[in-house]
């Protein structure tokens, strides 16, 4: 098992590919690192303090709004119009967090479990899935392979805002709206993960691997689970967190589908808590809190696993 | 059984191609998770779509108690949509929207990419994570603490901003823009500087050496150079970004509660859930996002069109 820590730039798209995430970066014989930079000519003094002001400025505007979650969080309805933003008053935090657990017998607590099954269980499936026909894609020849494949790259193309609502009309004639399934389902299947997964694939897996595999009598899921997967494992980290973001992400599909609050992914929740609020402030501590609480497993996730998507957004994978 | 274990030939070369095989039984168990997913919630959808499309709802009963029927009405849907000022003009809202934004945006992201591949940055990989971190922030989450920050009264940045002797309005059409653009902005600018850096570390190094032996300092080199030659990079975020502000929907529709400028169908998608769902017009919602997905399909296929020449 290797420990790639990188995932390297993604050679050129495979055979028919349409939208292409465009090779980035060049031969890595010519990276520098930034050692170079430092070796070069010793910049003034002044124009270091610049440099490094205008860096810090712009760090502290994307780190302010956090800050501020983060002291909201502490404080009650009445200390959040009543104080500075930024200065701490009387602690409230596990009040809030009380509260917040307490409030509609719990649903928030059912509504973070929601989020780990859609975008946890639904991006690992979709991984799996995606995984599964792009080694067919990569590894064998049949007929028809490249219109079959470009039939898939269609649906890269296609807005959710086109499939959501025939996606609710058909779930409605089915029973499968204000279902889990109905907003679990829809969202497994992910035409640019297939076509991500390829290239991976591609550049990861060299077919005599495979090959030799199944000389050695492997059969074609045995060469697919114990040859090509472990190989495999930065890329599918790399899938699942743009799967698990995308699904976390997507707003539209379980507002549409979703009327029993005990279904809702955690988003969706905290946009109803965020919508009572304009009638009854006292929610807003619920909603501050609940956005740190939801926020906190994505962060985490996503930093604990930085090794893996950071290397793919210099491939313009990423998003 | 192995659809290929009947070809035990050992190909040592690399480009070695497995036997063209009729089409393995294995092949279609690999696809079928896939293609019945995808079939069923994509395919199937979107033809319901072209369908629908072609309809309208039409009330039978007076005062719309009683039922509604479907009459098929051709294109209809589609030349009233194309009239349509309300729908036409989420379109405006978002070229509008990427007018103001994408050069900000764009332009600070070059430059802190510049000043972070410049010798004199220190620090680099706190202020890489610290510009970075927005984006791993899910979108919701950040709308909603924009909101209060944009909220008098709670936000301390309004309270400076009007200590600095600024008045706050969220109220006009142009703070609209703002309110999202800062959003936005917040939330994409670090994977954009990231984008950008990775570029500027891939420039050989010999290219900013001979720049260096001719004599050009290091703001020079910065803008006559380096910026010059990530151009590719530039335009992609470029396109990427435009693509992705035509699918504006949950952070506008957060912001309309409070932000009176933000319409209920102040972009396309929002257009489209409020015909769909608030008027329940099923026909004219499927016209409208047909036609929006064209431009979409277009403008994709633009973006890997260009992507391509620029990266080539």
């Amino acid at each position: 098992m290797t420990t790639a820590t990188s995932v390297p730039p993604v050679p050129g798209a495979p055979a028919g590919a349409g939208p292409a995430a465009p090779p980035r970066g060049g031969s890595p014989a010519h990276r520098r690192g930034s050692a170079r930079a430092a070796a070069g000519r010793r910049p003034a003094w002044a124009s270091r303090i610049v440099v490094n002001l205008v860096l810090a400025g712009f760090a502290l505007y994307t780190l302010l709004p956090l800050t501020w979650l983060v002291i909201a969080s502490t404080k009650d309805t009445a200390d959040l119009v009543g104080t500075h933003g930024f200065a701490l008053a009387d602690l409230n935090f596990v009040e809030n967090l009380t509260r917040m657990f307490a409030e509609d017998g719990g649903i928030f607590g059912r509504w973070m479990l929601n989020t780990v099954a859609y975008a946890g269980v639904g991006a690992a499936l979709s991984v799996l899935v995606s995984l599964l026909a792009a080694f067919a894609f990569e590894m064998y020849d049949f007929r028809g392979k490249e219109k079959a494949f470009g039939f898939v790259l269609i649906g890269v193309l296609v807005p959710a805002a086109v499939t959501t609502m025939p996606l609710y009309l058909l779930a409605s004639s089915t029973g499968m709206v204000n279902t889990f399934w109905g907003v679990f389902l829809p969202q497994v299947a992910s035409p640019f993960g297939v076509y991500l997964a390829r290239i991976f694939i591609a550049s990861y897996v060299p077919r005599e691997l495979i090959e030799a595999a199944r000389i050695d009598g492997a059969g074609d899921f045995r060469a697919f689970f114990s040859v090509a997967l472990p190989v495999l494992k930065p890329a599918a980290v790399t899938l699942f967190l743009m799967a698990f973001s995308a699904i976390w992400n997507n707003f539209f599909l379980p507002l549409v589908m979703l009327t029993d609050r005990s279904l809702f992914p955690v988003a969706l929740g905290i946009y109803t808590w965020n919508q009572q609020e304009i009638a009854d402030p006292a929610y807003a501590p619920l909603v501050i809190v609940g956005s740190l609480l939801a926020m906190l497993p994505v962060v985490a996730l996503f930093l604990a696993l930085q090794r893996y998507w950071k290397a793919g957004i210099g491939a313009g994978a990423l998003k | 059984m192995s659809a290929l274990t009947a070809t035990p030939t050992a190909r040592a070369t690399a480009t070695a191609k497995p036997r063209r095989a009729r089409f393995p039984r294995m092949v279609l168990l690999f696809l079928a998770p896939f293609f019945v997913l995808y079939g069923i919630f994509t395919i199937l959808p979107l033809l319901y779509s072209l369908g629908l499309s072609l309809y309208s709802e039409q009330t039978t009963g007076g005062l719309g108690f009683g039922g509604t029927e479907q009459v098929f009405v051709g294109l209809d849907n589609f030349t009233q949509a194309l009239g349509d000022s309300q729908f036409l003009t989420g379109f405006v809202n978002v070229l509008l929207y990427c007018l103001v934004y994408i050069p900000v945006m764009i332009s600070v992201a070059l430059v802190l990419a510049l000043l972070l591949d410049s010798a004199a940055a220190k620090a680099r990989p706190f202020f890489r994570l610290a510009l970075f971190v927005p984006h791993i922030v899910p979108a919701l989450i950040a709308a909603i603490i924009w909101l209060y920050l944009y909220t008098p009264g709670v936000s301390p940045l309004i309270e400076a901003f009007e200590t600095a002797g600024g008045t706050w309005d969220l109220t006009s059409r142009l703070s609209a823009l703002f309110a999202l653009g800062n959003l936005a902005t917040w939330l994409h600018l670090g994977y954009n500087v990231i984008l950008f850096y990775a570029a500027l570390q891939a420039i050989p190094g010999e290219v900013l050496e001979a720049a260096s032996i001719d004599g050009a300092g290091p703001i020079r080199t910065a803008v006559q150079i380096k910026a010059r030659m990530i151009l590719g990079a530039v335009t992609v975020a470029v396109l990427f970004t435009v693509v992705g502000a035509m699918q504006l929907f949950a952070e506008p529709l957060l912001l309309a509660s409070r932000a009176p400028a933000i319409s209920s169908t102040w972009t396309p998608n929002m257009f489209i859930y409020q015909t769909a769902f608030v008027q329940q017009d099923m026909g004219y919602a499927a016209a409208s996002a047909v036609l929006f997905a064209a431009v979409i399909g277009v403008l994709s296929w633009l973006v890997t069109r260009v992507g391509r020449k620029a990266s080539s």
